[in-house]
């Protein structure tokens, strides 16, 4: 009978390479089904993980991609690292885009230079203010942050849809549920000519090395750890619970409504019923893929934004189907996990191990 | 299992189409194929929508051979991500784009504007250009037919009706299918359940249930998947098709279906593209023109209301009945459309009212 067995000490080296192993698994997983499925498996994957990214555009898609995935992942990974556990960054992220749309329109055809700031500062208090409902929630009556938040996801995406079928829909769009598209002066500027790859890429880097330095450099850094690791020894040293969860919270939230302005303001470029592909809820699995760690998210956001590129790379130059895509995250997420399993146990045989465990 | 066929399918039908190009090379460098590419919103195994938009992608490699081409990504949202795949297909040497869902307008102007030489044809929108041209069907006569057939089978004089979004295209439907319905059965009214979502079986079965509890014992639904007509058919009910023959699905519950034949249109316009004479035009075409048909009907309905549908449908197609043709009241009972006038495409294309039979407020 195999076991598992709790290692005493998780090796620390182990803990970083295991997304590396998970990506080399997943990467022989695919080359198998490829394989199966009497794909060529070169090109197949050729066509999956180079192509997307061998342009100029395509580097730059993968910016676009990613940069709402960092700047929301970067900023869970914090929160989760401090056991608050926000699952609706996509009602924030729509929340944002809401308020940072509705201050596009409402400017609408004024050509100032203070239109866009004042769109970026809407969307994050659009974010924060989505967020603070479940932290209220939290700290007064210990509702549950992941129920709270996550419901709120449903809410924030109707009252969004109710918004571009009335108040904000285009007054000469024959009643479609859209707003006007947002002038020039409310539009993201490119940083990359003749791509769609805007400020928000450059801003989420800057927002990882802030996250980067507020966690190892600050007192409360520390805090949000210790309170994550052993909450009653935070307690103990004088650290408010309460203000850790609104902190986590509010910068959740605050990241992911600019993150939604950002798609608004950027790619899309108006307000539709629907502005995320679901990137808050993406972020999740890109915050655990890079460790918790701001510079491990950086890197975690490219590699889920290439797997989209991917699939879609790949119906169009292979053929295959668009489920290709969830296989290969679902196959990262399960290495992932499993590796997880084995840095924190280990597989012991019959039952004699099993009751060494227990003396 | 339900996810594994059309994944398998499309696997297949996907290593088919790699094979006959290896064979198809040598051939085709005589003359270079034209490449036709195609973006969907949901997945072909929806068997509603998308799935007939694949029919008429399939239809062209069919008529054209080894002188076209074709592509597709399926399950492309409408947001930032639809214009990445549009201008992808444009820029790997696609020459005809057809965006499938109406979303995709402003991102499909937009690359359209930067490939000045590749056609695109963007369904269901308002938005064209040079090379951007717009086509749709008019789903509304398909839905007088349905109307027919509701008003005289209903017991209950209750319809559910499963609607996506408050867009004019899908408040035509239902007031297309109210009217039709209160000609033959005055009594009858409609419950409408919008449920926000073009796909999501799940979502689209619990309106049916929900409704199915409210009384409705007819169900029929402007949303893609054969949910609602699945669970018509495990609680006894009747209900109608969409977008494609759901007859599989509930053998004893589907009436009849609308059926969206896009094969003829875009048959015609790669021909088009082909032969050099293609230019951005408008199509928006109905039953006379073949883009909305009919299976036959299900064994449930009874002669005499096949009968009462065929003269519906035969009444459109030869210019004599107008789906909005007055009299036509609003829900608070006054004329909208005087007796012997009918409502203008540009006015059944901003509809945003209810007419007499349909209950609750339009969302807004």
């Amino acid at each position: 009978m195999i076991r598992l067995i709790k290692r005493p000490e998780p090796s620390r080296v182990m803990v970083y390479l295991a997304p590396v192993i998970a990506l080399v698994l997943t990467l022989l997983a695919g080359l198998l089904l490829f394989f199966l499925l009497g794909v060529p498996v070169g090109e197949a994957l050729y066509a999956f993980f180079v192509e997307p990214i061998s342009t100029r555009y395509g580097l730059a898609e993968l910016g676009v991609k990613a940069a709402p995935l960092i700047l929301i992942g970067a900023a869970l990974s914090l929160g989760f690292r401090a056991q608050v556990w926000n699952i609706g960054a996509e009602g924030q992220l729509v929340a944002g885009a809401i308020t940072g749309g509705a201050v596009a329109l409402w400017f609408y055809e004024v050509e100032a230079w203070y239109v866009l700031p004042l769109m970026m500062l809407a969307g994050i208090a659009g974010g924060m203010a989505w967020a603070s409902i479940p932290a209220l929630l939290k700290t007064r009556f210990n509702a549950s942050e992941i129920l709270t938040s996550l419901m709120l996801t449903y809410i924030a995406g109707l009252l969004l849809s109710l918004l571009v079928h009335g108040a904000l829909r285009d007054p000469d769009g024959f009643n479609f549920p859209e707003s006007r598209l947002f002038h020039a002066a409310a539009t993201l500027p490119i940083v990359l000519d003749g791509t769609r790859l805007h400020i928000g890429f450059p801003i989420a880097i800057m927002f990882v090395a802030t996250l980067w330095i507020l966690l190892s450099r600050t007192v409360l850094g520390f805090e949000l750890q210790v309170m994550g690791a052993a909450p009653r020894a935070g307690r103990f040293a004088g650290f408010r619970e309460s203000s850790v969860i609104w902190f986590c919270l509010l910068l959740g939230g605050g990241a992911a409504g600019l993150a939604g302005l950002f798609e608004v303001a950027g790619p899309i470029g108006q307000l539709i019923p629907v502005v995320s592909p679901g990137y808050g809820f993406t972020a999740i699995i890109v915050a655990f893929l890079g460790r918790l760690h701001p510079v491990g998210v950086l890197f975690a956001g490219l590699v889920m934004a290439l797997s989209y590129l991917g699939g879609e790379s790949a119906q169009i130059t292979m053929n295959l189907p668009k489920a290709v895509t969830g296989v290969f995250q679902g196959l990262l997420l399960f290495f992932l996990l499993a590796t997880d399993v084995l840095i924190l146990y280990r597989f012991g045989w019959g039952r004699r191990s099993l009751a060494a465990t227990h003396t | 299992m339900k996810l594994i066929s059309p994944l398998r399918r499309s696997l297949l039908a996907g290593a088919v189409a790699m094979v006959s190009t290896l064979v198809a090379l040598p051939l085709a460098n005589a003359a270079d194929p034209l490449k036709v590419g195609f973006v969907y919103v949901g997945p072909i195994g929806d068997h509603g929508w998308t799935y007939r938009h694949d029919q008429g992608r399939l239809a062209i490699e069919a008529e054209f051979g080894d002188a076209v081409e074709t592509t597709y990504v399926e399950s492309v949202s409408e947001g930032a991500d639809a214009e990445g795949v549009i201008r992808k297909l444009a820029a790997t040497g696609h020459d005809l784009i057809f965006t499938t869902s109406f979303g995709y307008m402003n991102p499909t102007l937009k690359v359209a504007k930067q490939f000045p030489d590749v056609k695109f044809e963007h369904a269901t929108g308002y938005k064209r250009a040079d090379n951007l041209a717009t086509y749709s069907a008019r789903f509304y006569e398909g839905r007088a037919v349905l109307g027919t057939i509701a008003g005289m089978m209903t017991k209950s004089n209750v319809i559910g009706y499963i609607a996506s979004f408050p867009i004019p295209e899908v408040v035509r439907g239902i007031n297309a299918f109210s009217i039709a319905m209160r000609k033959v059965n005055p009594d009858a009214e409609i419950k409408v359940v919008w449920v926000n979502t073009w796909y999501d079986p799940g979502k689209e079965g619990d309106a049916a249930k929900a409704l199915i509890d409210q009384g409705a014992d007819i169900i029929t639904q402007h949303t893609d998947s054969p949910a609602p007509l699945q669970v018509a058919e495990a609680r006894g009910v009747y209900g109608f098709g969409q977008a494609s023959d759901m007859s599989q699905f509930a053998p004893k519950a589907q009436l009849t279906s609308i059926i969206d034949d896009w094969n003829p249109y875009y048959i015609e316009r790669t021909r088009a593209a082909i032969e050099g004479t293609w230019s951005s035009i408008d199509t928006w075409t109905g039953i006379k023109d073949g883009m909305v048909g009919f299976p036959a009907y299900g064994e449930s309905v009874p002669a005499d209301v096949a009968a009462a549908a065929d003269v519906v449908r035969d009444s459109i197609v030869d210019g004599s009945l107008h789906p909005f043709q007055g009299p036509i009241k609003n829900q608070a009972g006054e004329i909208v459309v005087a007796e012997g006038e009918v409502l203008s495409d540009g006015d059944m294309l901003g509809m945003d009212w209810y007419v007499e039979g349909v209950q609750g407020s339009l969302p807004k």
